[in-house]
């Protein structure tokens, strides 16, 4: 997938992706105050498409996923970072967006244009024409992710057979 | 092979004999624990598109937090949708009894060695009674009810050793702030962090919780302290059993990813200037910074423990003219053993208003959130910007007493100073 490359830093907290003013309103609602605090422009700007790249610790503080899920409304096809917070990166997969550890972002710009190939585990930057090697992701996730997150992924798994607890 | 604490337990819920760092595993989860806030509203939709019952309902605790008392409407309605879901799915319900991380170890439903899954970013609290408990989001959750059964990666263990005792007037949360501020948020890298050492092992159970609560805001996914007697007689006190503790604990010689040594005889109280934990520093360099606002609150800060040193500093005192105290039990089993022996007196005669047995402006919620502009200093565990109510509020975190210590002086304050005053 190919998208435009928008840029942050290290340190992006669940406050910021998912304002808790806005989050008695919908999905939209919250969405539309994504990252906001740290660059008023991001979310009308942001496209179908369009890829986050940031630093260290992206998704740090509460549990709620609501912080993945606006990226998800946005059209945001990828979150890639040189770290994650532990229950965002959980939350992000489980939803089905794509979190990717990329251990050296040094040369990506902001308004970048990016290939995306997650089976490869690469970023390709198409006019600098330079790859940006990412961490592979496990198995488990691997497949998670390609059948569209948890929820999917169990009915798969449930409609394979796999016996549900008695109640 | 020597194994670590953390590997230990998992290796068991996953059915092995052993497990190493960076393996992939599926565990069996022992324990599920959800709030009002991210529990039925949230998961129920999701159990019902999966048409999925409660893997076991005896092993799921509803606890009622975030939104109780309920003084908005939207808090009201979410509260009644709780106390219906937990009729109808049959588990466990402890409503308004306070503050989630508290209320699962004092109605004894935490042993050591269990793997505990909780939908709340503060669940590696369990950790202090020796169980694997980390935090999850609403469509993980959802997924275990149905499931029972989660995948982690084997983490690495970074061992936090604390030596010597700590001084007086200085206690668990100033210990977290230092961490906060010297391994910075993603110090505990979403690995298991395992607190030991003397000062560690001579802490009472609800400051050992404090430990355990902020391995949250250095990033780790648990906050281990290997069970000992003082876990054994806490869980025997409160009518419960502690199981077969023995041989929990990391072996000698088992690879650690990290280890840190800091002395406890050093360590001066501490506050984290806004809007991060990690702004940490010793008291005395934010001295004078006038308050309006002094929160004793949160399950980081306002368990029986915390309440009683606070009040050990607000005795005989009165609060500084303009300021203001809120006092928040993390439980009604705490506010009542506070109540019996004449804690909560002390915060009344003082001046200070008390609050429900609930998460209140630590979440942001309720009628009570921070207004614009105002500078509070708070035994909570985050002041992330915005976060307990107007984004132009500024938060300063602190131990329960260098927050009664402030909210006397009228600015930021050391409690030591108090301490002194009282034994001399
Ligand atoms: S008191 Fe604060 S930190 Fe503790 S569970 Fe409630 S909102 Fe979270």
């Amino acid at each position: 997938m190919t998208g435009r490359i928008f840029l942050f830093g290290d340190d992006i907290d669940t406050d910021q992706l998912a304002p808790g003013q806005y989050m008695k309103g919908g999905i939209a609602e919250l969405a539309a105050h994504c990252l906001e605090s740290v660059r008023p422009d991001f979310p009308a700007g942001v496209r179908k498409g369009d890829i986050l790249v940031a630093g260290r610790n992206f998704g740090m503080g509460s549990s709620r996923e609501q912080a993945a899920e606006a990226l998800r409304h946005l059209g945001v096809s990828a979150v890639i970072a040189r770290s994650f917070a532990g229950i965002f990166y959980r939350n992000a997969i489980n939803l089905g967006l794509p979190a990717l550890v990329a251990p050296d972002t040094t040369g990506i710009e902001d308004g970048d244009t990016a290939d995306l190939d997650l089976g490869a585990g690469r970023l390709h930057l198409i006019k600098k024409n330079r790859s940006i090697e990412l961490e592979p992701l496990p198995e488990n996730l691997r497949k998670m992710l390609e059948d569209g997150g948890l929820v999917p992924h169990l009915k798969k798994r449930f409609a394979a057979g796999m016996e549900k607890p008695t109640p | 092979m020597a194994s670590t604490l953390a590997e230990k337990i998992i290796a068991r819920a996953a059915g092995r004999d052993e497990v190493r760092p960076g393996e992939v595993v599926t565990v069996k989860v022992d324990l599920a624990m959800i709030h009002d806030s991210g529990g039925p509203r949230r998961v129920e939709p999701i159990l019902r598109e999966l048409g999925a019952p409660l893997f076991d309902s005896s092993r799921v605790v509803l606890i009622s937090d975030h939104f109780v008392p309920g003084d908005t409407d939207e808090g009201a309605r979410i509260l009644e949708m709780t106390r219906a879901w937990a009729k109808e799915r049959k588990v466990a319900f402890h409503d308004g009894e306070g503050i989630c991380h508290v209320v699962l170890p004092e109605r004894g439903h935490l042993r050591p060695g269990m793997m505990v899954v909780g939908g709340d970013s503060h669940s590696p609290t369990g950790g202090a009674f020796g169980a694997y408990m980390f935090g999850i989001g609403a469509t993980e959750m959802a997924g275990v009810l149905a499931t029972g059964e989660i995948w982690l990666k084997v983490p690495d263990t970074i061992l936090i050793e604390w030596t010597n005792t700590l001084s007086p007037g200085v206690v668990a949360k100033d210990m977290m702030l230092a961490l906060c501020g010297r391994l910075g948020m993603d110090g505990g890298r979403y690995q298991a962090v395992e607190y030991s050492g003397t000062a560690v092992s001579a802490l009472s159970m609800q400051e050992r919780m404090t430990l355990s609560n902020m391995a949250a805001e250095l990033g780790a996914q648990a906050g281990l302290i290997a069970p000992d007697e003082t876990t054994q007689r806490w869980l025997e006190s409160i009518g419960g059993g502690a199981g077969e503790w023995r041989g929990l604990a990391t072996d000698p010689g088992a690879r650690l990813g990290a280890h840190h040594v800091f002395d406890a005889a050093l360590l001066e109280p501490q506050v984290a200037a806004p809007h991060s934990p990690a702004n940490a520093a010793s008291v005395g360099q934010a001295a004078a910074t006038p308050v309006d606002i002094a929160y004793i609150g949160a399950c980081t800060g306002a368990k029986y423990e915390d309440l009683k040193a606070a009040a050990g500093i607000l005795a005989g005192r009165k609060l500084a003219g303009g300021v203001e105290l809120l006092v928040a039990p993390a439980s009604r089993r705490d506010q009542d053993r506070a109540e019996a022996e004449g804690i909560m007196r002390v915060f009344e005669d003082a001046g200070a208003r008390i609050l429900p047995n609930a998460c209140g402006i630590c979440a942001g919620y309720g009628s009570d959130r921070l207004g614009e502009n105002v500078t509070c200093i708070s035994s909570t565990a985050r002041n992330f910007k915005g976060r307990m109510g107007a984004a132009s509020s500024k938060v300063w975190l602190a131990s329960p007493l260098t927050v009664a210590a402030s909210a006397i002086a009228g600015h930021i304050a050391d409690p030591r100073e108090f301490l002194a005053e009282a034994s001399s």
